[in-house]
């Protein structure tokens, strides 16, 4: 073993201290430009955040594929879809007329909308394909309310870093970032395939978020959330994904 | 002609000395073989190297808890289980969505697999980009991997592989440099296998497509991407394989050492044999 030199020990040194102080840099940057995911800590953490942080420096803006007409599967897979509690299968028993989605939070005029007051909105529609993290997907047309008209109609509070949207099923619950809320494809679905969207794909009102994989994609969305941290809602790892071993940010 | 200096010269069989392939050793040092003092591997090689041993393992492993969930492949741009698959693995899954033969479900691994998956792809990737600038910058992908002119010849390749055949232990030279065979197949990694498995995977990842559209259609969609995913993984599992296999046929022990302390020398079991 040769002994180290003085040099090559300086050297090491001032490295090891400028790494340091860049990765505390880099971390304070991340937190202020919002490049740290909610569920970022533990021993997946690191990837993770890079992951996230890596997607909002390159994909804020950017518009999921979408696709020609003629690609919309001929027999999309609705996936398994959780057992209708009481409280759906009373709404479903009234043709959905009562199925209200409320919206609160960090909001200037919280409210309560039905289906014909989300229709009422500029009706909007996408050829866009689900990803299941399994691997398989398929293409349909989505038609319903971009997310930002209705956020803009109840008033965003300029803090808001978060919007949590919750299904019926209170054990399913996800929440997306600004830059998805916002985004043009991030919609209100109550349409697919130019008719109502079944139940089986979501219906009567399913989140659609076209960058991410199909779990952020909540079917039966009963209530909005605005909000600045996702700290107070469960186990304050963004989502019930996270809870059960599953990456909030699903953008990959 | 013979090429000066000639540090490492690998005698071609009965050939005359005209038809020795020559490498330079990494630094000058006097007799025919390099300095003791002089590490086979740089550090920065063998650093890189069990980072990404590591990385990969987690890659595989997570990569085949992930494929369980839906053991089914496709080509194009959609695939699910209402459409015809390319092919089926012959193994049970982790999803009672997914028709298999099999009479029960796997437990769900997703989770954790995806979280491993992704956080050591990150790993190897920027172990991949410290390896490569500082390979480019030190003259390791020139010297030590890129075949020397007088080995770029088909009579080159098969007097190795000839060699291989007859299962002649490897020279003394071979110690301390590869020969063609062996760089190709690391080149063919390295700038090949890597880089489609890093393309392919980006691929699967719809917020980059979004940046990136060209990623996924150039493959023939997000299903084809998918399976080219799974087959170039494979490669670099046989890759893996026909690696350790060498390793152990070459002397595991030395060329273990080589790969972690950096020295060469020639394997003890050599020395006992000649005597």
């Amino acid at each position: 073993m040769r002994p180290i030199s003085r040099r090559k020990l300086l050297t090491t040194g001032l490295a090891a201290t400028a790494g340091l102080a860049g990765v505390t840099v880099a971390t304070r940057l991340a937190e202020r430009y919002g490049l740290i995911p909610p569920d970022h800590g533990g021993i997946y953490g690191p990837g993770e955040t890079l992951t996230y942080a890596a997607q909002r420096l390159l994909t804020t803006h950017s518009l999921a594929r979408e696709f020609s007409r003629s690609m919309i599967s001929k027999s999309p897979f609705a996936n398994e879809t959780p057992p209708p509690n009481d409280a759906f299968k009373h709404l479903q028993a009234s043709g959905f007329s009562d199925w209200r989605l409320s919206v609160d939070g960090m909001v200037a005029r919280p409210a309560s909308l039905s289906l014909p007051d989300l229709k009422s909105f500029p009706v909007h529609s996408q050829i866009t394909e689900v990803t299941c993290e399994e691997g398989w997907s398929y293409i349909a047309e989505w038609i319903g309310t971009p997310l930002i008209e209705v956020l803009n109609a109840v008033g965003l509070s300029p803090q808001a870093r978060y919007v949590a949207y919750f299904s019926i099923d209170k054990d399913w619950w996800e929440s997306i970032d600004m830059a998805d809320a916002l985004h043009p494809q991030t919609f209100l679905t109550w349409g697919m395939n130019d008719g109502d969207l079944p139940v089986s794909f979501g219906g009567p009102l399913r989140m659609r978020v076209p960058r991410q994989l199909g779990y952020k994609s909540l079917k039966y969305v009963t209530r909005l959330t605005v909000t600045d941290t996702m700290k107070r809602f469960g186990k304050g790892l963004g989502s019930a994904e996270p809870e059960s071993g599953y990456a909030w940010y699903a953008g990959i | 002609m013979r090429q000066e200096p000639c540090l490492i010269s690998i005698p071609r069989g009965s050939a005359t000395p005209v038809n020795d392939v020559c490498y330079p050793a990494p630094v000058a040092a006097a007799g025919s073989l390099p300095n003791p003092e002089t590490p086979r591997h740089a550090a920065v090689v063998r650093v890189t190297h069990w980072i990404t041993v590591i990385s990969f393992f987690a890659l595989l492993i997570s990569g085949a808890e992930i494929v369980v969930s839906h053991p089914r492949f496709y080509w194009g741009e959609v695939g699910n289980v209402m459409t015809r698959p390319l092919f089926t693995l012959p193994i049970p899954s982790s999803r009672d969505t997914v028709p298999t033969g099999y009479g029960y479900v796997l437990p769900d691994q997703n989770g954790w697999s995806r979280y491993l998956h992704f956080q050591a792809a990150w790993a190897v990737v920027l172990t991949g980009l410290v390896y490569g600038i500082s390979s480019l910058w030190s003259g390791h992908f020139r010297e030590s991997l890129f075949p020397a002119p007088a080995d770029r010849t088909w009579r080159a390749f098969w007097e190795v592989i000839a060699k291989y055949l007859r299962r002649a232990p490897p020279d003394e030279a071979e110690a301390y440099s590869y020969n063609v065979i062996q760089r190709i197949a690391y080149l063919v990694v390295i700038f090949v296998l890597f880089p489609l498995v890093i393309w392919t995977g980006l691929a699967l990842s719809p917020a980059f497509d979004s940046a990136v559209p060209a990623a996924v259609t150039a493959l023939g969609g997000r299903q084809s991407a998918r399976t080219l995913h799974f087959f170039v993984s494979g490669a670099l599992l046989l890759f893996l394989v026909v690696h350790v296999a060498m390793v152990v046929l070459a002397g595991f022990r030395s060329r273990m050492r080589a790969m972690i302390t950096g020295r060469a020398s020639v394997p003890r079991e050599r020395i006992l044999e000649r005597t």
